[in-house]
């Protein structure tokens, strides 16, 4: 699946991870844009995971920017699922 | 059988992974991670999202953890249900509970949920919020609808509003609610919780309040930092003393159960089951296990 | 050779000469002895009713004469307002001054400025119990000419006494004194509270200046740093920054983490068998390790406890409790705050001390080996106790090392506080990046998610057990945080050796190892 719409999820307070998706074309493919304040610690651990919640909710072609504060593995999967829902056009329950 | 203690329930924003992935260090008995009032109306995905997501990894430790929803009558409660019912968090708690066809409504949808996902025996369990004027009115029938009921609260906060009134640091305008609330409560054989204490750096206020509210059967109250924890549960925990009598009558208790002898006395008072219940609760609270106990006097 | 904690320390290094080993807590420490170095005092005659003035700090540093390769010390009682030593490099430099060892008692974050004259080799060495900001980048990159060494308070005192650090001249910052040095950190408008650090400096430099913005008619009264070990006194406009130095009153954090970490500190000494009568302890400045004391007053208070001594480090916390009568006196080696300082005037039971009385591990008094219970804090921990102060998340130079390693060889119950993790970065490691403290000094680590006690006291952690606290393993509590955090990339580090970490008894317990990805 492609994403529509510019979206964010996710705050800069600590402990969390603000994520902006931008829609790119079709064959375009994933870039993914990490900062982070734990950069040197756990880049890789960053790159792996968002990778994978991009895999399971099948996005192919996408531009991801993060800019992390520290937050757990369970906070990252959340606010990626969340942005790139909020992506689709396919976000349930919120205003 | 002894009950779980709810002697504290700290407020969480259901928005917040900081205050969440914390919310198992402060010794409360009860966590609430709250997709209500603290999460803008604009950030409700993002707050269920998170919430399940920290529910499947997050260690709350030995506390009892609760997700307030959405009520059923927003564009936010069915979506909020079909996140977290799943999960079965230990109870979810429905706010703004005004009749028994909403506790209907609210468990058809549990209940389907919980089939579709085929979750045979949930273990989940229902705290409703007495949040209006109406509810108050119903809380009776309310109380006794549902067995998966466990605990009712007060939401003082919202409950003023509803009323038209100021809330006061006297109580006053929620006072017949709380009764009432307890009552309903008490007949049901639920748990009932008191409204938070806005001021967090009034430790005296806070104290007062929660004895007055353990005095009229409160069995905990909910708390909105977690420095409100030590001062309530030094209002709920048993003193020395009656940590001593209730040692005393359960120790008499099983000795003379045990001698088939079903009705004692202790310094000329009668011992009967409810003291023997309540003394069990006491002894529950100061973490003695009962079975220790039988084991020193056999 | 090997250190008794398996680390590698080169047996001699050009500009610092021959090093010893790390054996143990106590294993270098000659008891009842004197030991064999022990250098004398400079003390110089001059004749009657002359003068001490100079009209500026860059006519008394000449009149000293200072040359090519000398060791210039200031104190850090302004802490994070000082202006004092860079004023006097400055001069230095101006004159031409090469090649110098800067010694001074600690470095803060009022020195970023001297990271110019690093990397231009005009300071070519290093004594500091701490280094922060930018310098400790630079000095983590390798851009120091020899190994910094990163000594502890009563180490510093030790270094001056054995000839380790040989002071040339020391320029010492007061708020008021007089016109024959005279002088003291307890009044006058930049009043800093103690000076206890400067009294070392003071005694054994070759040149002592006094430098004050408030010149007292003569006799400065009361005053810490007598006028028999001054040469020149000089008036200048500012010794600092007041607001940086000391400012108001310390407040208990409002972090619920860091209470909820000092709340289950204090229930630790609670059930140490230490929480009684007589009971003395030492605190931090701020966070979980001040918060404890918040919580041990209201449990004393509760309890009818009335304690010996407070030592430290002293906030405006402590001269509450002093004041209430919790404790009978006070020891003040570093005041906090501008309330701290008005009790050092006042109270004759705030007492101020010299560094050698409270920790040097050579004298036959060291206050820290009277302590019961200290409290401190930690960047990172290890599965065997070590503590680390001071590097950082990258292994950069940016804590102190302190009196921390003095306190806790003392105490009789040493705790650290620290949450088991920040920033998502786990606090608890199998081994810190850089040992400070010994694990065979520390007894109890507190964390919010379970307290870890050393292994070699089994009877403390029974205590503690039974008091319904959760005691858990220390490499147990180490998985579970692991599971939550990740675990971390292992730091990039060089192979050259930066900086040494002396231990109090002179010998070095760990090296630090330059870092390659900082810019």
């Amino acid at each position: 699946m492609t994403p529509k719409f510019k979206a964010q999820a996710g705050t800069f307070e600590s402990s969390d991870i603000m994520v902006l998706i931008e829609p790119v074309a079709e064959g375009s493919g994933r870039q993914v844009d990490i900062s982070s304040t734990v950069m040197l610690q756990f880049e890789e651990d960053l790159k792996s995971c968002i990778n994978q919640v991009l895999d399971v909710m099948e996005i192919e072609n996408v531009h991801l920017i993060a800019k992390d504060k520290g937050a757990l593995t369970p906070t990252i999967k959340a606010r990626v699922e969340t942005a790139v829902k909020r992506s689709l056009g396919i976000q349930e329950g919120t205003l | 059988m002894a009950k779980k203690k709810r002697r504290s329930m700290l407020y969480i924003p259901g928005n917040n992974p900081a205050m969440i992935q914390q919310a198992g260090v402060y010794g409360c008995d009860a966590v609430l991670l709250d997709l209500e009032d603290a999460v803008a109306l604009n950030q409700k995905d993002a707050a269920r999202i998170l919430v399940r997501s920290m529910l499947e990894t997050v260690n709350f430790y030995e506390t009892e953890v609760c997700v307030r929803v959405n009520n059923m009558q927003t564009p936010f409660g069915l979506a909020d249900l079909e996140e977290i019912v799943p999960m079965q968090p230990d109870n979810i708690r429905f706010p703004k509970t005004e009749s028994v066809q909403d506790v209907k409504d609210f468990m058809k949808e549990v209940r389907r949920i919980e089939k579709k996902h085929g979750i045979k025996d949930p273990k989940m369990t229902i705290h409703v919020m007495i949040e209006t004027a109406k509810g108050v009115a119903n809380v009776y029938d309310i109380a006794a609808c549902e067995p998966r009921i466990d605990a009712i609260t007060i939401g003082g906060q919202d409950l003023t509003a509803d009323m038209g009134i100021v809330k006061t640091p006297d109580g006053a305008g929620i006072d017949y609610a709380r009764k009432r609330i307890v009552m309903a409560g008490k007949a049901n054989n639920l748990d009932v919780l008191d409204t938070v204490f806005a001021d967090v750096n009034d430790e005296e206020g806070l104290k007062e309040e929660t004895e007055y509210i353990k005095k009229l059967g409160f069995a905990g109250k909910a708390l909105i930092n977690p420095r409100q924890v030590d001062p309530v549960h030094e209002v709920f925990n048993p003193t020395e003393n009656e940590i001593r009598k209730a040692y005393r009558v359960y120790s008499e208790f099983y000795k003379n159960t045990k001698a088939g002898i079903g009705v004692f006395a202790i310094d000329g008072k009668m011992i009967d089951a409810p003291v023997v219940q309540r003394a069990i609760t006491v002894l529950e609270y100061a973490n003695i296990d009962i079975k220790d106990i039988e084991k020193s006097l056999d | 050779m090997k250190n008794a904690l398996g680390v590698e320390i080169p047996e001699y290094i050009e500009g610092l000469g021959e090093l010893q080993p790390y054996q143990g807590v106590w294993k270098s420490i000659i008891e009842d002895e004197v030991p064999s170095t022990n250098i004398s005092r400079t003390l110089k005659a001059k004749k009657a009713h002359t003068s001490k003035l100079c009209s500026s700090l860059e006519e008394a540093i000449k009149k000293c004469k200072p040359f090519d390769g000398m060791t210039v010390t200031c104190h850090h009682h302004l802490r994070g307002g000082d202006g004092v030593l860079m004023q006097t490099i400055e001069i230095l430099d101006k004159m031409g001054i090469k090649d110098i060892t800067l010694a001074s008692s600690s470095l803060t974050s009022a020195h970023d400025g001297l990271v110019p004259y690093v990397e231009n080799g005009m300071i070519t060495k290093i004594f500091s119990s701490g280094i922060r900001g930018r310098l400790g980048e630079i000095i983590s990159m390798g851009k120091l000419k020899h190994p910094a060494i990163i000594h502890s308070h009563g180490g510093r005192v030790r270094d001056f006494l054995t000839g380790r650090i040989k002071p040339d001249l020391s320029v010492l910052a007061a708020s008021a004194a007089d016109e024959e040095g005279n002088s003291t950190g307890s009044h006058g408008p930049s009043a800093f509270g103690s000076m206890g650090y400067a009294d070392i400096d003071a005694r054994y430099s070759k040149n002592v200046i006094i430098v004050t913005d408030n010149m007292v008619e003569y006799p400065c009264v009361p005053s810490t740093v007598r006028q028999h070990f001054v040469d020149y006194v000089v008036k200048v406009d500012s010794i600092g920054d007041a607001t940086k130095i000391a400012s108001g009153t310390t407040r208990i954090t409002s972090s619920p983490m860091d209470l909820r970490i000092a709340r289950i500190g204090a229930t630790v000494i609670e059930h140490s068998g230490l929480f009684k009568d007589g009971m003395s302890f030492q605190v931090g400045a701020g966070g979980a390790s001040l918060a404890v004391a918040k919580f041990l007053r209201e449990d004393m208070k509760r309890k009818s406890i009335q304690g010996s001594f407070m030592i430290g480090g002293v906030t405006s916390y402590g001269v509450d409790m002093l004041e209430e009568g919790l404790f009978k006196a006070i020891f003040d080696v570093q005041s906090f705050d501008a309330a701290v300082s008005t009790s050092v005037l006042n109270n004759p039971k705030h007492v101020e001390i010299t560094c050698d009385q409270y920790a040097n591990p050579n004298n036959c008094g060291a206050m820290t080996n009277k302590l019961d219970v200290v409290v401190l804090g930690a960047l990172e921990v290890d599965v065997d106790f070590n503590v680390n102060v001071i590097t950082g998340s990258s292994g950069e130079i940016r804590g102190a090392s302190g009196g921390h390693s003095d306190t806790a060889s003392g105490a009789n119950l040493s705790v650290i506080v620290c949450p088991s993790f920040r920033g998502r970065l786990p606090i608890i490691m199998d081994r810190v990046h850089t040992v400070v403290t010994p694990g065979e000094s520390v007894d109890v680590i507190v964390t919010e998610r379970g307290v870890c006690v050393n292994p070699a006291k089994p009877n403390l952690a029974a205590a503690l057990k039974k008091a319904g606290l959760k005691v858990v393993d220390i490499r147990d509590l180490k998985k579970e945080v692991d599971s939550m955090t990740g675990i971390p990339a292992k730091k990039e580090l060089g192979d050259k050796i930066v900086a040494l970490v002396e231990y109090r008894d002179g010998t070095i317990i760990d090296v630090i190892k330059n870092v390659t990805n900082l810019e």
